[in-house]
């Protein structure tokens, strides 16, 4: 059975003043699905990645053309409606930046914002989505305490609980593991595996075994171009560019 | 070839080194102590309790109360604050949030320059400028006489003084807060201004404290400025359209003066030990804070 598209990027450009970040990028997501956007550092993967939840609205030096289509709407034509395009769309940076706030408001924040307003239900929720990112049973004793209190794994994974309260349909991973150490990450990947049933995942990842081991698709880039994009078969298995060989050789240069 | 060998030159420097971190640690309490050694004359005679809050200041009959000049300086400094500790908050926020980097870069020479202006050209501008327009226009606004030499005109001038300084602690606070963090609040689902003030303050806070600490203790000591436009009048002042005195401005229009009356150094020294006490305390106090937020928040 054919996937559903989920993101459909068509004819996207980024420039940054006389600099192109990214040539043309024509990208289909897949719903529920992970896809890994692979390549060398610098290539852009960031910038397409923020490209998808417009956070390219904090750099005014950037200029951006062409459709980022979610759900039948233009992210890069929202107005002020990205607010509420923004809560489709979880977001795990390469390290944890938890909120200046308590655990539990880490949490509740999110859900404050998407209009919950009970105090009981408020409860209930973030009781669930820390129990969802396998943080409950650290942190139902110290819930009141400051976020910043919790080692970097847990931080990640709080994060993680952040961004599935407000309930999106995709998660936006930016080299999500690699501030961690090899347990957290491996916990952050089983985890991602689980999530795809619901959400559909977009990784940016430099690590091939990483990309290996969870992708079912994969786009490979470089210098701000896509060279190729298929299931993970397909590039990893029977790669047609000379590049995406190099690179995938570890021959690249 | 070097007349000492290597281990010989480290040991040299390494008690350089020593020494003037020393004479750099021991420098405050050297002028505690120096001050406490000049007041001791005042001190020993009078109850301390006395001299802080009787209103009596008669220097030439023995009586000396600082209250009017301790309460002056409170009203001004704390007025000055409340002027300018809003306006730098958002100013700071709108060129690190809202602007292009292009425009910090623009604004910082212009912020510079303000800093740099000598005390007493604020104090000229306020005779020229504040003065006039508070005996003009504010005070009858109020239905109020008024000279317009008041707590008011220093506080305004001071404000203006104080403004470079806490602006520019602030931007270098929020320039300091990572772009992530903005990031991971925004894809929460917060507007910009909810990611302002739910987050990016909340984070700065110990900072914003810093800035306001010490715009409030440079405007506490500030002596020229306030001291041309603040009327120099001992009396309690009733509203802020009234003349005061400061404690920095007993000390400049006094010492060197009329010092053959007894204790009167001693006096204006105790006047100097007030104002070193009164530093050191808004010091502790924002540093508990900050420690206490560290702690318990963040």
């Amino acid at each position: 059975m054919e996937p559903t598209t989920k993101i459909h990027i068509e004819n996207l450009n980024v420039y940054a003043g006389k600099q192109q970040i990214l040539k043309n990028i024509n990208i289909e997501i897949p719903k529920n699905k992970i896809t890994v956007i692979l390549g060398p550092s610098g290539c852009g993967k960031t910038t397409l990645l923020k490209c998808m939840n417009r956070l390219t609205d904090l750099y005014p030096e950037l200029k951006v053309t062409g459709k980022v289509m979610i759900n039948d709407k233009n992210v890069l034509e929202a107005g002020e409606d990205i607010v509420k395009l923004r809560q489709y769309m979880g977001l795990l940076s390469q390290r944890p930046y938890p909120l200046p706030m308590t655990i539990y408001n880490n949490i509740a924040f999110g859900l404050k914002l998407k209009g919950v307003k009970k105090r009981r239900n408020l409860h209930k929720q973030v009781v669930r989505y820390l129990q969802q990112a396998n943080l409950w049973d650290e942190v139902k004793n110290r819930l009141r305490e400051p976020a910043s209190r919790l080692s970097i794994g847990q931080q990640q994974r709080l994060c993680l609980a952040r961004g599935l309260a407000v309930n999106p349909e995709i998660i936006l991973a930016d080299e999500p593991t690699s501030a961690l150490d090899p347990i957290s990450s491996q916990y952050i990947e089983e985890k991602f595996v689980e999530l795809k049933n619901d959400y559909t995942i977009v990784l940016v990842t430099h690590v091939l075994r990483q990309a290996r081991r969870i992708a079912d698709f994969v786009v490979f880039m470089y210098l701000g171009e896509v060279i190729e994009q298929g299931t993970v078969e397909e590039v990893f298995g029977n790669p047609k560019m000379e590049k995406t060989k190099q690179y995938l050789g570890g021959t690249f240069n | 070839m070097y007349l000492l060998n290597r281990i010989q030159r480290h040991r040299v420097n390494y008690t350089w080194m020593i020494v003037s971190l020393l004479l750099v640690a021991s420098l405050p309490f050297l002028l505690f102590l120096g001050l406490y050694l000049k007041s001791f004359l005042l001190i020993h005679d009078y109850h301390l309790g006395d001299l802080l809050f009787s209103k009596v200041w008669k220097p030439g009959s023995g009586k000396f109360g600082f209250y009017p000049f301790i309460v002056g300086s409170i009203w001004v400094t704390l007025l000055a604050m409340l002027i300018s500790a809003p306006i730098c908050l958002l100013t700071a926020i709108y060129v690190t949030q809202y602007t292009r980097k292009r425009f910090l870069r623009i604004m910082h020479p212009a912020i510079d320059i303000l800093a740099g202006i000598p005390s007493v050209v604020y104090g000229v501008w306020g005779i020229l400028v504040i003065v006039p327009f508070i005996s003009r226009f504010v005070g009858p606004l109020f239905g109020v006489q008024t000279l317009g030499y008041s707590i008011l005109a220093a506080a305004l001038v001071l404000s203006v003084m104080v403004i470079p300084f806490i602006l520019n602690i602030l931007i270098e606070v929020f320039r300091t807060i990572p772009v992530e963090l903005k990031e991971a609040s925004l894809s929460l689902g917060a507007t910009q201004w909810q990611t302002v003030k739910s987050v990016l303050v909340k984070k700065a806070l110990p900072g914003i404290i810093a800035a306001y600490g010490f715009g409030l203790a440079r405007a506490f000591g500030e002596t020229m400025a306030v001291l041309m436009v603040v009327g120099n009048v001992v009396k309690l002042p009733k509203s802020v359209f009234d003349p005061g005195y400061t404690l920095p401005a007993l000390i400049a229009n006094n010492y060197g003066e009329m010092l053959s009356i007894p204790k009167y150094e001693s006096a204006l020294m105790f006047a100097a030990l007030i104002l070193l006490a009164v530093s050191l305390f808004f010091n502790l106090v924002m540093h508990f804070f900050i420690d206490r937020y560290n702690k318990f928040s963040a």
